[in-house]
Order: structure tokens, then sequence, then C-alpha cells
């Protein structure tokens, strides 16, 4: 069993007890001490500037051309913080609460009442940095829910929140490059990690504009690359979003803790044709004032408008009261794929339901023209000020949704589908975010640990800053107070020799094989056989099939890639080509983590295992565990568990009925 | 909303890398959807050509969804093409009809230089920043959120400024290649909040100087940066960052020397 070295004492003392014991790093010494972070979204820029102001040396490297574009840029929603401002009884422990039981209960309680406990934090030093959070006219703070809550405690910036945090971090981290205290290393791209001794203690790095290879030494190193939701092919990630400086690292020893814990997002604009590139999210934010149906009859071609209200099935409404529109996104997904399945989808691809916002126009526009003192407003009146209303709650994602799709979204509800957004998986971490490995951190998306199975809207922006801002700057310290007498090791050093030598074989290898079909081929081809049995449900037969057809994939990509252009050069599609490889070799682990995990939990639905209404159904006695996977060579993995102790929550059923 | 398919003549700037000469090439391109995006027409492009044993085209994207800034075309003389407010990612083909040339170039601009074909070297926008695009707080130092009003108008107008995607096209888009309203849209952001309040007058300063040294030119507010821009930031910004200015020459003591 692996141990997470996670503090003793009440759950709600754990973190106060470790910050004033853990171990210092005094100002002198932290300038001697070299860190590199891998990433510039929320976790990576909050940590190197962090780091940075602490005074250690910090090299920060992105593949992007500038940091600001990392993709948490794309975040629209919001972030959560126990704050209370809206005086609904929210509090720490309601975060902590909310966030475990929307994990399923496959979340850590120690790390998860740590986010909670620093969350109110994040958003006051993102004020402080100028971030214009949404205000209220009183000049205060604004708030909305979110799915699987019953409280309001989500700040935004319109439908821009990952975008006005992101700009805050960069700011800072630009402020620290300006003092010289971050390098900023823009358009390189993490290869390889290099270990000696047993501890991670640098990067082989390509410049993505000439092809050189560069070698760092740092004393730590702290991937902050995000998600891998990319594997699927199609997904709300960017283009770019990789798994590439994970997986190196986990080739090289660390363990990937629930690779098979996907988020697929209920509300994205549908697939339109064989040419789509990337799926475009629209904001959970909008399942609060919008309404999810479908038609009540199978196959019905009517316009919506032409359906009466008797003859639609608001079905998340009929199915989850309590919580309605608002249940998390596994339970939402899973309900508008059942619907679709079962033959009353709409649109040209049956493969999509409205998310209709004629009601909020209406109840808005009402408020509006009782504020304005118009009595007994006409319909033209009230739609006018609700329209107003929507447009400024929304206007971005409602004029996003038009550019794509063509329709006006405020006179046609919008057609929506779930996709791949996020995934809860990733490096195994400690209590410290620190890998198994010595020295070699992860934070951010690019972990595996607060979320468990499911992660709800607001948080994935709430935890990359935490990490970032409130949680490296002490544990990083406890590790580099033994490190204080490590004079750099130069990069002639055997072990980085090594690594290079590794990369530039592999590199050659992409280049040499000149076969016929391209890497985003082959990345489709992956993504296909992934969305059909590793997607939204999963069953022990397609998951072995699924399996068996990427080890054929990664055989035929080795024979068969071609990649044009050479290698010392800006190629584009050399640095795809070695994305794919890894993206190959990550899809076969995470089919062996979902065949392994026999049970439902969060976003992993086996159909073998589920209610007879057909949610979700857990098996806490055999399952209660993290899979921790180690690589072994000729693609064989061992497992590693860590097992789940609840010592606050009683794990139950969920239910949001 | 009609669908349709279209054959289209693209006329492509080629360039090998930074020092060679560029050079446009032509490329008939048939079967397009007009459920395309623009970035998803060149995806099939290059997939022929890579098929064909050619070298693709290169050009900078990343999100696809129009907040991150990387893509930057210029597109039959426009910044992002023929829609107001639109990213490259954004644009989508039904703008286009069958037998449409289309010619697409990369941003230009001397602070921008060419690395190959379409992609260019914005790492000057990033300069301007950090000469002092942000409010000098420590991680920790924060006061409660709600301890500091701001009121709601003046948030809203600072929001609109912080939109900018730093994408570049209003440098392209001007005849001088300024970069006033990017430059303004973030002076402007901090300048509007009472936590930007005591570095107003260094940060811009600081900032236009910066701004000069990386070879941007000066604006003669002929407002093509906010038509080009996607975001649609407005000159207003360049207003305020010239008031922002001139208030710092006339009232600094040491940072006008």
């Amino acid at each position: 069993m692996l141990d997470a070295k996670i503090p003793k004492g009440p759950l709600d003392q754990k973190w106060s007890t470790y910050k004033s014991t853990c171990k210092l790093v005094n100002p002198a010494n932290k300038r001697k001490l070299e860190v590199i972070v891998i990433g510039t979204g929320l976790a990576g820029a909050s940590a190197a500037s962090s780091l940075g102001e602490l005074g250690y040396k910090v090299k920060a490297f992105c593949f992007q051309d500038s940091p600001r574009r990392a993709h948490s840029i794309a975040a629209q929603g919001g972030i959560n913080a126990a704050k209370n401002y809206q005086n609904d009884g929210d509090s720490v422990y309601r975060l902590f609460y909310d966030t475990i039981k929307g994990g399923d209960y496959r979340s850590r309680e120690g790390n998860v009442h740590r986010l909670a406990e620093v969350s109110a934090s994040i958003i006051d030093q993102c004020v402080a940095q100028g971030v214009p959070f949404a205000r209220e006219y009183g000049g205060l703070l604004s708030n909305r829910s979110f799915g699987g809550t019953q409280v309001q405690r989500t700040f935004y910036a319109a439908g821009q929140t990952g975008q006005q945090l992101l700009i805050g971090a960069y700011q800072s981290l630009e402020r620290q490059v300006a003092l010289g205290n971050v390098k900023m290393y823009s358009r390189h791209e993490m290869l390889e990690i290099v270990m000696i001794d047993g501890k991670a203690r640098g990067i082989i790095a390509r410049n993505l504009v000439t092809g050189e290879l560069e070698r760092h030494f740092g004393h730590a190193v702290l991937l902050c690359s995000g998600g891998y939701g990319n594997v699927f092919y199609l997904s709300t990630n960017a283009m770019g979003s990789n798994v590439t400086a994970a997986w190196k690292a986990h080739k090289r020893g660390a363990y990937f803790g629930n690779p098979c814990f996907t988020q697929i997002h209920p509300t994205c604009i549908p697939v339109s044709g064989e040419h789509q590139s990337k799926l475009t999210l629209m904001s959970e934010s909008l399942r609060n004032d919008g309404r999810i149906w479908v038609p009540l009859k199978q196959n019905d071609t009517r316009r919506p408008s032409e359906i009466p209200e008797t003859e639609r099935d608001y079905y998340l409404e009929r199915r989850y009261p309590a919580f309605g529109n608002l249940v998390p996104r596994d339970v939402a997904s899973r309900a508008a794929k059942e619907r679709c399945d079962a033959g009353y989808g709409v649109g040209s691809s049956r493969q999509a339901v409205y998310l209709d916002y004629a009601f909020a126009i209406d109840r808005y526009g009402m408020i509006e023209c009782n504020k304005q003192g118009i009595n007994n407003p006409t319909k033209e009146q009230l739609r006018h000020y609700g329209v107003e209303v929507v447009k400024e709650k929304y206007g971005n994602l409602f004029d996003m949704y038009e550019k794509i799709t063509g329709e006006n979204p405020y006179e046609i509800p919008m057609r929506i589908y779930p996709a791949v957004h996020y995934t809860m998986g990733g490096l195994w971490v400690d209590y410290e975010l620190q890998t198994n490995i010595p020295g070699l951190y992860a934070l951010g998306e690019a972990n595996f640990s607060d979320h468990g199975a499911n992660r709800l809207g607001a948080s994935a922006l709430m935890q990359g800053l935490a990490d970032g801002y409130f949680v490296i700057p002490y544990t990083i310290g406890n590790y580099l107070a033994d490190e204080i007498r490590t004079t750099n090791i130069p990069t002639s050093h055997p072990a980085f020799e090594e690594a290079e030598k590794n990369t530039r074989d592999r590199i050659e290898k992409l280049m040499s094989i000149q076969g016929t079909e391209s890497p985003e081929s082959f990345h489709k081809r992956l993504g296909k056989i992934m969305w059909d049995k590793c997607g939204m449900a999963r069953n022990a037969q397609g998951l072995q099939e699924a399996i068996t057809e990427i080890r054929a994939l990664r055989e035929e990509f080795w024979r068969n890639v071609k990649v044009t252009g050479a290698i010392n050069e800006f190629n584009p599609e050399l640095d795809k080509a070695g994305r794919v490889a890894d993206f190959i070799e990550l899809g076969e682990l995470m089919c062996m983590d979902a065949l392994n995990r026999k049970e439902s939990c969060g976003g992993h639905f086996r159909e073998e295992s589920q209610t007879e209404e057909g949610e979700a159904l857990r098996d806490d006695d055999n399952f209660m565990f993290v899979s921790a996977w180690e690589f072994k060579e000729g693609y064989n993995w061992e497992l590693h568990k860590e097992a789940l102790e609840y010592e606050v929550v009683h794990p139950s059923q969920r239910s949001y009925k | 909303m009609e669908h349709y398919n279209m054959n289209l003549t693209l006329k492509v700037w080629r360039q090998k890398n930074e020092k060679e000469k560029g050079h446009f090439e032509t490329y008939s391109v048939p079967g397009i959807s007009s459920e395309m995006s623009f970035l998803e027409m060149f995806d099939v492009l290059n997939e022929r050509l890579i098929n064909e044993g050619k070298e693709p085209i290169a050009f900078d994207h990343d999100c696809r969804e129009g907040i991150c800034g990387a893509c930057s075309m210029h597109i039959n003389g426009k910044a992002h093409g023929p829609w107001a407010g639109t990213t490259t990612c954004q644009l989508h083909m039904r703008a286009f009809k069958d037998g449409d040339t289309i010619v697409v170039e990369p941003w230009r601009a001397n602070a921008f230089p060419v690395i190959k074909d379409l992609v260019t070297d914005r790492s000057a926008l990033d300069r301007i920043i950090a000469a002092g695009g942000y409010i000098s707080v420590n991680t920790g130092n924060a006061v409660d959120g709600n301890s500091l009003p701001v009121e709601k108008d003046k948030a809203d107008t600072a929001f609109a400024a912080a939109a900018c995607i730093g994408c570049g096209a209003c440098v392209a888009a001007c005849k001088n290649s300024s970069a006033m309203l990017f430059t303004g849209a973030k002076v402007s952001h901090l300048a509007l909040l009472p936590q930007g309040n005591p570095e107003r007058k260094t940060r811009v300063v600081n900032m236009i100087a910066q701004m000069d040294k990386e070879g941007f030119g000066s604006c003669t507010f002929t407002m093509e940066c906010e038509a080009a821009c996607p975001k649609e930031i407005s000159v207003n910004n360049i207003a305020r960052l010239n008031a922002e200015y001139m208030r710092a020459a006339f009232t600094a003591e040491e940072t006008m020397g």
C-alpha cells in the first residue's frame, strides 16, 4: 500500500499543523536553489511566480509562444471559494463535503479539506492582483451557483473566468521575469526527466523554433502540464494540450493515478462532421438559467418552437427533482446519452439535446420590468429586457455558439451534447504534491489528487491556483531544506548525456520511418477507439478489444507514421508525432485501469455495475482505493494501491434526487 | 442553417524561416463544407499536402475557441478575416462562397518577425507586460476580497479592457504597426481599479518605453486596431493611455527624471 503522508490529527488541523512543522529554507539558501516548472497555466504560472517571489531561482517552460496562452485561459464559468458572502450557509466544511461527494468518494479527505481551506485566500489574492471579477452595484463581489452544490460560492468574470485568473497569474509571472527571479522559456517542450541517484535533477527540453535539445538542471522539477483529455482526439482541450511531460515522468518511474477517471462535460456544441478538430464547451453556468429538454416523442423532427410544453421532457428535472438541471457533470452527461441512445435526440445527427433560455429570458425580463416600473409589460418588453440581462451574464458564450453553429441562441434553443473535458486522473502525488520520485512534483490537472472520480464545476481553477499559490510554496521547502548542500550539478553529467541521447534517438526514429500516414490521422483513429470503448460507458469486452486495437495501432504507428520537414527547424508535425506516440501508450493504460476497476464511480461508468435506475453503483468493499500504475519494460504495468480512509465523511450512495 | 460545399483557391504566404525570402503559393482546395472553421480548412489542405509528400503550412493555433490568442492570419487584407469581433479560429467557412479566392498572410510588423510561413514571434508583447503590466502583490499579502469595493461600472470597464487576448491583430492591422491598443488595454485595466493605483505612474511610463524599444510604431488614431480586434477592445483605452501618460508626465517627480 502506498503512503500519501497525510499529517496526523483532526482533519481541520492537518494543514495548519503541517505548515507550522514543515522545514523551512532561509532566504540566502533559496537563492542557490533552482526549480524547474513545466507549463504556465494556472498551476504553473502561480507556482513559478510564488516561488520566484520567495527567492528561488525558477526556470519556467511552455510549448506555446507565450505563457499567457496555456489552456487554463479557456475556462469559462468560475472558481469556487468558501467565502459565504451570500449568507446562504456555505463553509469550509461544506465545500469540502460537496467536493468529496461530487468526486463519488474516491478522493482524499486531507487534500480536499486543505483545498477548501485555502479557497478563500485565492479569491483575495486574485482581487489584489486586479482580476476584474463580476461585482454587484454596491461594489462587492458577485457569486453564482454551479452543479452539485446548493449554495452560491462561484466567483466569475463573465464567461471568461479562466482567462482573467490566468492573466493575473501571468502578470505576476512576468513581474518575476522582469525582476530576474524567473527565466521564461516559451516555445519549449519538455521531452525527458533527468534522474540522478533516484532524484529528479533536471530535464531535456526541445526548442521548438530551432529544434535544438537543451539540458536544464534543477534541484526540483514541477510538472504543471495539464490534463490528457486529447487522448480522445476530440475534446474541449486546446489542440496542443498533451500528456507528454507527465508521460515521460511516468516512464521514468512516476506512478500514474486513476488514469481512467475522465470527465465528460454535458454541455458542449455537438460534432458537425468528419472535419471536426475540436469541441467547444458551453459553460456549466448556463445550466443555472437554462433548462434542458428533449421531445417526449421518439424521433420527433419538428422544430423546437413547434413542440408544445406538454410534449417536452425536462428529463433532469424529472429524474433529479432536488438538483434538477444542476446535477453534477457525470450525472448530466449520462442522462443526455441515455435519452439520445433511446431515440429522443435532436438536430440532424440526433446526438444532441436542447438547452433552452426562453424561460430565463422571460424571468429576467419580468424582474427588469419591475425595476423599471413597467406594470403589465408586453411580450416584446419582457423579451427585450430579458435578453439584455442574459447578454450581460452569458453574452460571450452565446456569441461563440452563434459563430460556430450559425444559429441565434436567443431565438432557438442551443443544441448540446457531452464531450471530453477534464481528466481527474494524473500523476500520483502525496499530500505534499510530490510524486513517488523525490524532487518531482505534479500540480493542477497534471496530478490526480483532489477530484476523485468526478470534478465539480469551478473546482479546476480553484485546485490549480491552490496548488501553485498556497500549497507548493510550503511543501517544496520541506524537500529543498535538505538539498541546500547540493551544488548545481553540471549538465555534462552522464545522466544528462544519457537522457539527451534517448530523446535524440527517439526523434531520429520518428523522422526516419517515412511511412504513409500523418500523426493527425493516427490521433483520430486512437480517439475513435477511446471514445467508443473507454468513453461515457465502458464494459469489459469493449475494453479488452480496445487494448488489443491500441497495441496494434502503436505497432503500426512506429512502422508507418509519416513526419514531414526536418529535425532542426520549426516543425509542428514532429511535435505532434511525439505527442501522439505518448497518447497511444497512455490510451492502453487508461483501458487497463478502466478494465481493472469493475465498479462504477463518478465519471467512470461500468455498464456491469449500475443500480436498477441506471445510476453509477460503487463497490466500496473492493475498490475504495487509488490505482497507481508503475510502468514496466515491454508495456507491462504493475498496480500499486493507496487505501482511501474516510475519517469524517461516511461514503453513501450519491443521490441528487 | 443551410450547409453547402465550395471549391476555393488559396494564396498562402510560404516562408521557410526568418532569414529566407517568402513568396505566395497557390492551392486549389475543393469540397470545403460551410460548417468548417477556417483552420479546419487548413487542416484539410495540410493533410493533403502531407499525403502528396509536401510540407504542410505552419500556423499558430491552440484553443480554437477564440480565447488563447494564438491564431493570427491576415485574411484577404484583414487581420483575422472578414467577420467583426472574431478570431481566425472562430471564423467559419460560411463567410465564403463557391469559387472565392482567399489570400492568407502572416501578421506583418517589424516587431513580429516571421518564424515560418504564417507563424510570427510576438514575444515583444510579453516584454511590454513585463515592463509594468501588473500589480506588485506577492502571494499571501492580500486582504479580504470584499474589503475594497469597486464601482460596478468601473469593474465592468476594467474587465472589457482586460478581455484582450494578446493576439497582436491590432498591431497587424495598423499602418504604423503600433501596439497602442494592446498597451492601452492593459494600462486601462489596471488604472481603473483601486488596486492598480499605487503603481499608476511608473506603469504607464515603463510600458510605453518598452513599446518604443520593441520597434512598434506611433499611433495616428486611424482606429483600424479597434475594427480588427477580435475582442472589440475600444480605442477609448488608447485615449486613457494617453491621459495616464500625461498625468504621469505632469505629476511625477522621479519617473520622468
